[in-house]
This record gives structure tokens, C-alpha cells and sequence, in this order.
């Protein structure tokens, strides 16, 4: 007989294992559909591997993808240790980047050194205002997160592009639906020449260290864990729960926002509507694979810009589908989510008792 | 009463990993008899129960049963069908009824085939109606559980034993929801059954009705049968040192004069979601030196009053003053900053931050609190210092001040929110059911400590299901009923379980 038995505290050894193990058993198993496609595996996996650390611009390539799947990783993570299910960091990423360009693309034309900054705030508080009224609508009303974050990043991309064929729209563009360039001096600095990376990286590291310390020294991330550990007790032990959570979402939206402003002011210089694919969405995957630990977000946001980028090479390379990146992704994140129940429980075998059966 | 032996228990052992549940129990159940099983939290009761139900499979030793003809069987170990129908029964300390469904449904539910079209209630009602005379235990069967009263509802939950023919019942703290006087309506029933042959194994803490009503008693402790004996033999100072394995502390609670009023309601209300959780027009004060008992059934507003008092309800009308300032608009911080520790009802769900350290719980309330932070960042030495004084001057025993707070046991979780409390001389203190569920150990632990407090001059609000121990620790008494508080100008037993039934003039 098997009997599955709760673990006092998971391991260090397993937190770390687990999703690192996920990652590993997703590349196996996306090995078989690469064997459909009539691949050779070990070439394949070899044309990844090359395509992101095979040269400088590889490289620095995947780090260029990394950057947002940071930002909005963290914004997820952080709200998710508040039990605030943010769902939305892909509205509030878009929301970022048009902010971004409403301020940066002419509207103030003063040097780098207030442009770049205002860029920057103006995002976040963009980002955060998405948030902020998801949450009030459930700090009020009750209602649920999930649905009103979701809901809200369709609602953000229809005005997205309204906004782009309309007040934003570039009037030397032709027409087509894009935003005016941000100013060169409102542009963030790229990091290496003739390279697409840039200092946004920097920031979203930045950004990664502070919430850590934040989550784990401070007595704003001390309210944060104990709101979304135990609600009920953080209530009783007279933590603002309405307003922690409100805090959070101020945070977790602006680091959406941010991811907004990084690729638009650091990558792109101008603004689409296929700013992201899903950078929002991915973040989710970061944060869940990262196990909710800021730094971790850092770490896992390498490994999936990593897929997507190798996967893209190799499709170049072998000639199939890029759609394989999104697989490992998905899978790596059912095998952490299997992978979390055995952190939680232990499976146990009961030797049958000689009384069964008398 | 005869000697025919109906269930014997022969050398029963479970162990969980390295934890010792029960350890080679025997026992035997004579017909007729009410044994009383008798153990502190974690002695092994509740396993040694679910083993003779077949939810657990013992590791070593057998259990025998005595047939309707009389021959003695063995029973097959775990599997609950053998059990059920070598005619053993269970009442659990909570109900596993339908509420939508009425008495007489509840009853036959699950004892008929499931592809029987259309069933024979008549005969059903016949029966039933049968046991209910001849046991004493009325129910209105045509009416919805969720409108019966906990006592009707534990009633229901005998006849679906009785209805199965059952020859042994056991009963796993019976008298827990019920008033006294439901009690003793409940041990006459049982006297009734007795009496046509019925075994009962009845599961309890509290000493006096187990002398009062069992003819025989045995003791767990540490998984271990420490002690059997009839109860004519017996006396609670004597079974008190059987279960604990030692002398109890006798709470030493000295006579003092309360002194100027800490806390006081007039008129005050407090609307709830349901009846259940609201108070109607409380007015009464609690002094310095003085502990105010709140006795009252289950569900009677003791989570409104409780929730006043920690900040978590205000008041829809009527003034609420601590310590002379009224507080109108009271969350939980204002009332830590007020000076009121509160001792919560649920330690798990409201009492601790379960997966954040012990030393992170032990700062909980006072995060503003400079010895704790500064400009925001805590400091987790001064934290860290903070936890291991306090798990020493309070006897807090676990894995340590950074494991989680949800490893360490009901009884030193307690003993944790105890020094959080305690540590800040708080002015007043509430305790809502501060010794549910703790060992008489942890239990005399807290008896102290409220004693203590009350000695430093504060004023303690001290809400319990529990009379023998409101009438150990109170001054005053208070018997709280559907949302009213009336003062209890007595120490009757008797009158004050009349009042807890709401029938008082």
C-alpha cells in the first residue's frame, strides 16, 4: 500500500532541486516531438545550446530577452508571496510602455539626465495605476483578482491600439500603427556596442536584489509574507492587511510597467502592438519556476530567455518549428508544479499488517 | 451488570515512523458497561479508536468481538465495513450529518442498498420510533438537522448508531457542545441503553463526568495503558496523576480586591453575519486584579465579544471604553496600542503566521516597535535575542526560533502567544478558550500565567467552554446566550448550565 504523508518543511535541497530537475525532464520529454519532426536530437539541442552561448551576440541575445521576463516575473512573484494573484503584467506592461512613450517621444524635450528617469517613473506609475485598480476593485468590492487582472490586460491592448492609431500614432509613420521614437537622450544606454543589450538588464537586476532584501529584511516584505501566509492571523496581529496588499500592488504593477519601459526605451525606441509576446504572461512561468524568490526570478528568467532564444536558432538551423521553445516552457512549469506537491508530501510505502485478509 | 466480555483490545501497537501512537494496549468491554477512556491531547485515544474502526491497520496484535450468538470472533483489522458490521458504532466529536436532510433521512442514510428504487420508510420510522422510547432520546424526525440543536443533532447522530444494530457505541467527547443539563439528559440516555445491553467506550478529558457516569475507567498516556480502574475506586486527584503521571499543579489563586475599571460596555452591540456572531445591548466591566469568566455554549456571540475585544468588530451602537478612552473605530493595532493582549480562540488560523519563524510570530503585534526595526529594516539580531529569551522564560520547546512556528505543538504554540502577549504587561487580557485542546501541563501553564497577569493588575476577559475551569479561575462569572450577557451572581453548576440554556428569569 502507498500512503502519501505531508513533509514537515521542504528541504534546502529540494527547493533548489526541484526546479532545476522540472527543467531538465521538460528537455527530455520535448525530445519526442523533436524526434517526430524527424530531428536529430543531440543536434538539435546542440544548435540550442550554441544559439545562446555559441557567440557574444548569441549571448547577449538571450540576455536581451531576459530583461523583461525579470521584470514581470518579479511583479509576479512579489504578489503571489501576498496570495495577490496578479495576472495582469501584460496590460500593465503595455500600460508602462505607453506611458513611456507619451512622455518620451517629444513630448518633453530636456537632456538625459530628467528624460531618462521621467521615462521611467511615469511607466511605473502607469504599470501600477493597472494594478492598483484591480485591487481596489477586490480590497472594496471583494472581487476576485484573477478575473479582473485578466480581463483588464484585453481592455489595455484595445486601447493600446486605439492610442497607436490614434494620439500616439507617428505622424511621419505612414500610417502604420506604431508611436513616434523616444528621443535618443530619453533612450536607456545599450551596454555593448553593435549589441542589443542594454541597461535596462542592470536595472532588472537592481531590482531583483532590492526586493529580496526588501522580502526578507524589511517589515514591508515581514507584512507581506504574513498577509499572504496567513491573512486571518497578519489581521489579528493588527498588519493593515488591505493596504499591504495595496502596497504590493503598487510594486508589482510598476515592475510590469517597468518591463514596458525597458523594451521600449531600451530595445525597441518606438512602440507596436506586438511590443510583447507574452513577456506578462511568461513572468507568471518565471516567478512559479523561481519559486517566488526574487533572486531565483533572476535565475529562471536566464533559463526560459534561454529556451526561447536557443529554440529560435535551432529552428533556423534544423527547420523546425520555434514552437518547441513554448513546450519545455510549459512543461517545465507542470513538472515544478508536480514537483511542488513532492516538496510538500512524501510518498510512503505501508508494509501490510499480517491482520489483512484474516 | 453482567461480566460477559463483548470487545477485547489484545496487544495492540501502532507506531507513525519514529512516534510511538499506542503501545501494546489491551482492553476489555464488558456488556452493559460505559468504560471511560480517559488520556491527555496525544495520548493515543483517538488511535486506538480508529484501529477498532479499521480506519488503521495496527502493527502488531488483534481485536476480538463478540457475535449476535454469542461466540467471540476476531475482527478483521483494518477494514471499516468489518467493524461496522460486527456492530460497533461511533459518534465523532463532530457531526457528519446532512443538514439539508431531515432526522429520520440522516438516520437511514447509507444503511439502505443504493439501487433500491423507492424505500420503506414506514418501517424505518417504525424502528426508529422504537429505539427513541425505549432509550429516551426524542428527536423531531420531519424536521431539517440544520434547525435541531447541537444536543438534538448529537441525539440524531446516536439513533444512526442504534439504527445499525450496533452493540458497542463509543462516543468520542460527547459532552463537549452540550450544556450541562443536555449532558446529564445525554448520560441518562446512555443509562437507558446500558441497560438493554449496549457496551459504550466513551472518550473524555473531563474528570468529573467521567466519575459521575462511567462504572469503569482506563487511562492512556503516551500510548501506553498506564491504569484501569473501577470507577467506585476512584477519585479525579487520583486518575489526574494517571494521566499526567504526576502531581498537577494546583493553581494557587489568591484572594484581591479588583480595583478602577480597565474596560467597560454599555449598551453596545455588535451585528454579525449571523445571529451567531453578534452581540445585542452588552453591557458590563471588567476591573484591574479581576478575571471575568464568559461561560456559554458554542455559537452564542463568544466570537463577537471576542472580536471587540481584539479590534477585529466594532460596535454598530453603545460606548466601549479601555481604559477610560472610548474606541470607536478599534482594528487590531489600535487595541495592541490600547495595552490588550489577546489570546485567540483558533492559535492556528488566527495566532500564527504558520510557515514564518517562531521568532517572526514572537514579533508579530510589534512591528512599529523600535527594538524591532528600524527605518523599516528589521533588525533580526535584537529579533533573534528576542526569541530565545522568550522561548526560555516561557518554556517554549520546538526545533528552534527559525523553524516555522506550525512545527511546534498546540501546546508550545500557545506557550508562544502567551510570551507575545504577556511580555507586553498588557492592561487587559483576552483569552477565548486559552486551554482548548492543551495538555493539563500546558493547560496549568496558562492557568498561571492569567493568574499572574491578574496580580500585575490586569483585567482578564476570559471566555471558555470549560465551567470547572471558569469557576477555578473567575471572580466574576458572566453567562453569555443568543448575543445577551447576564452576570451569574452564583457558583451553581446547576443554575448557571440553566442560564447557558437560556432559561433564567
Amino acid at each position: 500500500m502507498i500512503r502519501i504523508e505531508p513533509r514537515n518543511a521542504p528541504s534546502r535541497a529540494l527547493t533548489l532541486g526541484i526546479p532545476v530537475l522540472s527543467a531538465l525532464i521538460a528537455l527530455a520529454l520535448a525530445a519526442v516531438p523533436l524526434m517526430f519532426a524527424g530531428a536529430n536530437v543531440a543536434t538539435a539541442y546542440g544548435e540550442m545550446f550554441r544559439g545562446v552561448f555559441g557567440s557574444t551576440f548569441a549571448f547577449t541575445e538571450m540576455l536581451t530577452r531576459a530583461t523583461p521576463l525579470i521584470f514581470t516575473g518579479l511583479a509576479a512573484a512579489l504578489a503571489f508571496r501576498a496570495r495577490l494573484w496578479n495576472i495582469g503584467a501584460e496590460g500593465q506592461l503595455y500600460l508602462g510602455a505607453m506611458a513611456a512613450v507619451a512622455v518620451g517621444a517629444g513630448f518633453l524635450d530636456v537632456p538625459a539626465i530628467v528624460l531618462v528617469p521621467t521615462i521611467i517613473l511615469c511607466g511605473c506609475a502607469a504599470g501600477a495605476a493597472g494594478m492598483v485598480a484591480s485591487t481596489a476593485l477586490k480590497t472594496r468590492f471583494g472581487a476576485d483578482e484573477v478575473v479582473t487582472t485578466l480581463l483588464l490586460n484585453f481592455i489595455i491592448l484595445i486601447f493600446l491600439q486605439y492610442m497607436l492609431e490614434g494620439p500616439l500614432q507617428d505622424p511621419m509613420g505612414l500610417g502604420w500603427p506604431q508611436s513616434a521614437p523616444i528621443l535618443d537622450q530619453g533612450m536607456l544606454p545599450p551596454l555593448m556596442e553593435r549589441m542589443r543589450v542594454h541597461s535596462g538588464l542592470f536595472i532588472a537586476l537592481f531590482c531583483a536584489v532590492v526586493a529580496q532584501f526588501m522580502l526578507t529584511r524589511s517589515v514591508w516584505g515581514f507584512k507581506l509574507r504574513a498577509v499572504g501566509e496567513n491573512a486571518a492571523a497578519a489581521r489579528h496581529a493588527g498588519i493593515p492587511v488591505n493596504r499591504t496588499m495595496m502596497s504590493v500592488a503598487i510594486v508589482s504593477g510598476a515592475l510590469a510597467g517597468m518591463a514596458g519601459v525597458s523594451e521600449v526605451a531600451g530595445l525597441k525606441g518606438y512602440l507596436t502592438a506586438d511590443l510583447s509576446p507574452g513577456f506578462g504572461y511568461t513572468g507568471i512561468v518565471v516567478a512559479m519556476l523561481a519559486g517566488l524568490s526574487p533572486v531565483g526570478v533572476v535565475i529562471s528568467a536566464l533559463f526560459i530567455a534561454s529556451v526561447f532564444v536557443g529554440a529560435d536558432s535551432m529552428s533556423r538551423a534544423m527547420g523546425v518549428s520555434s514552437y518547441l521553445a513554448d513546450l519545455v516552457v510549459a512543461m517545465s512549469l507542470l513538472c515544478v508544479l508536480i514537483g511542488g506537491f513532492f516538496a510538500r508530501f512524501r510518498i510512503a510505502r505501508v508494509a501490510s499488517g499480517k491482520g489483512e485478509g484474516a | 451488570m453482567t461480566q460477559t466480555i463483548v470487545l477485547s483490545l489484545k496487544g495492540l501497537s501502532k507506531r507513525f515512523g519514529s512516534v510511538v501512537a499506542n503501545d501494546d494496549v489491551s482492553l476489555d468491554l464488558h456488556q452493559g458497561e460505559v468504560l471511560a477512556l480517559l488520556g491527555e491531547n496525544g495520548a493515543g485515544k483517538t488511535t486506538l479508536m480508529n484501529m477498532l474502526f479499521g480506519h488503521y491497520l495496527p502493527d502488531s496484535g488483534a481485536i476480538d468481538v463478540r457475535n449476535e450468538i454469542g461466540a467471540i470472533e476476531p475482527l478483521t483489522l483494518g477494514h471499516p465495513q468489518a467493524a461496522l458490521s460486527a456492530g460497533i458504532g461511533m459518534v465523532h466529536q463532530h457531526f457528519t450529518l446532512a443538514e439539508n436532510l431531515n432526522a429520520l433521512d440522516n438516520i437511514v442514510l447509507g444503511s439502505e442498498p443504493l439501487w433500491r428504487l423507492r424505500r420503506d420508510s414506514a418501517m424505518a420510522r417504525s424502528k426508529i420510533e422504537k429505539i427513541m422510547s425505549d432509550t429516551g432520546l426524542q428527536v423531531a424526525l420531519d424536521v431539517p438537522v440544520g434547525r435541531l440543536s447541537v444536543g438534538e443533532r448529537q441525539r440524531v447522530e446516536i439513533l444512526k448508531a442504534l439504527y445499525r444494530d450496533v452493540r458497542i457505541l463509543v462516543l468520542d467527547e460527547p459532552t463537549a457542545v452540550l450544556t450541562p443539563q443536555e449532558a446529564d439528559t445525554l448520560f441518562e440516555n446512555i443509562g437507558a441503553m446500558t441497560k438493554r445491553g449496549l457496551s459504550v467506550i466513551f472518550i473524555s478529558h473531563k474528570l468529573r463526568e467521567v466519575l459521575a457516569f462511567s462504572h469503569r475507567i482506563a487511562v492512556l498516556r503516551h500510548g501506553v495503558k498506564v491504569g484501569e480502574i473501577a470507577t467506585k475506586d476512584a477519585d479525579e486527584r487520583s486518575i489526574a496523576r494517571m494521566m499526567v503521571g504526576a502531581d498537577t499543579p494546583e493553581t494557587q489563586r489568591e484572594d484581591m480586591t479588583p480595583g478602577a475599571p480597565i474596560m467597560t460596555l454599555e449598551n453596545v452591540s455588535v451585528t454579525g453575519r449571523s445571529k451567531r456572531d453578534s452581540l445585542t445591548n452588552v453591557s458590563f466591566q471588567v476591573a484591574r486584579h479581576e478575571i471575568l469568566g464568559v461561560a456559554g455554549v458554542s455559537g452564542n456571540g463568544q466570537s463577537a465579544l471576542a472580536g471587540l475585544i481584539s479590534g477585529l468588530n466594532i460596535p454598530s451602537n453603545g460606548v466601549f471604553r479601555i481604559d477610560g478612552e472610548a474606541i470607536a473605530h478599534g482594528n487590531p493595532s489600535a487595541m495592541i496600542k490600547a495595552g490588550v493582549g489577546r489570546i485567540p480562540e483558533d492559535r492556528h488560523h488566527d495566532g500564527i503566521v504558520g510557515s514564518m519563524s517562531v521568532a517572526e510570530n514572537m514579533v508579530i503585534e510589534r512591528l512599529n516597535d523600535p527594538e524591532v526595526q528600524s527605518g523599516g529594516i528589521l533588525k533580526r539580531e535584537a529579533i533573534a535575542e528576542n526569541a530565545a529569551r522568550l522561548t526560555e522564560a516561557y518554556d517554549v520547546r520546538g526545533p528552534g526560533v527559525s523553524a516555522r512556528a506550525r512545527l511546534l505543538s498546540g501546546g508550545n504554540i500557545q506557550k508562544l502567544i502567551l510570551a507575545r502577549v504577556f511580555e507586553q504587561s498588557p492592561k487587559l487580557i483576552l483569552a477565548n478558550q486559552p486551554t482548548r485542546g492543551l495538555d493539563m501541563g500546558a493547560a496549568a501553564e496558562v492557568a498561571r500565567r492569567l493568574l499572574e497577569a491578574r496580580k500585575q493588575g490586569a483585567g482578564v476577559v476570559l471566555i471558555s467552554e470549560d465551567l470547572d475551569e471558569l469557576l477555578g479561575l473567575s471572580d466574576r462569572i458572566m453567562v453569555i446566550h443568543d448575543g445577551e450577557l447576564i452576570e451569574a451572581f452564583t457558583r451553581d453548576r446547576e443554575e448557571i448550565g440553566l442560564m447557558m440554556a437560556g432559561e433564567y428569569e
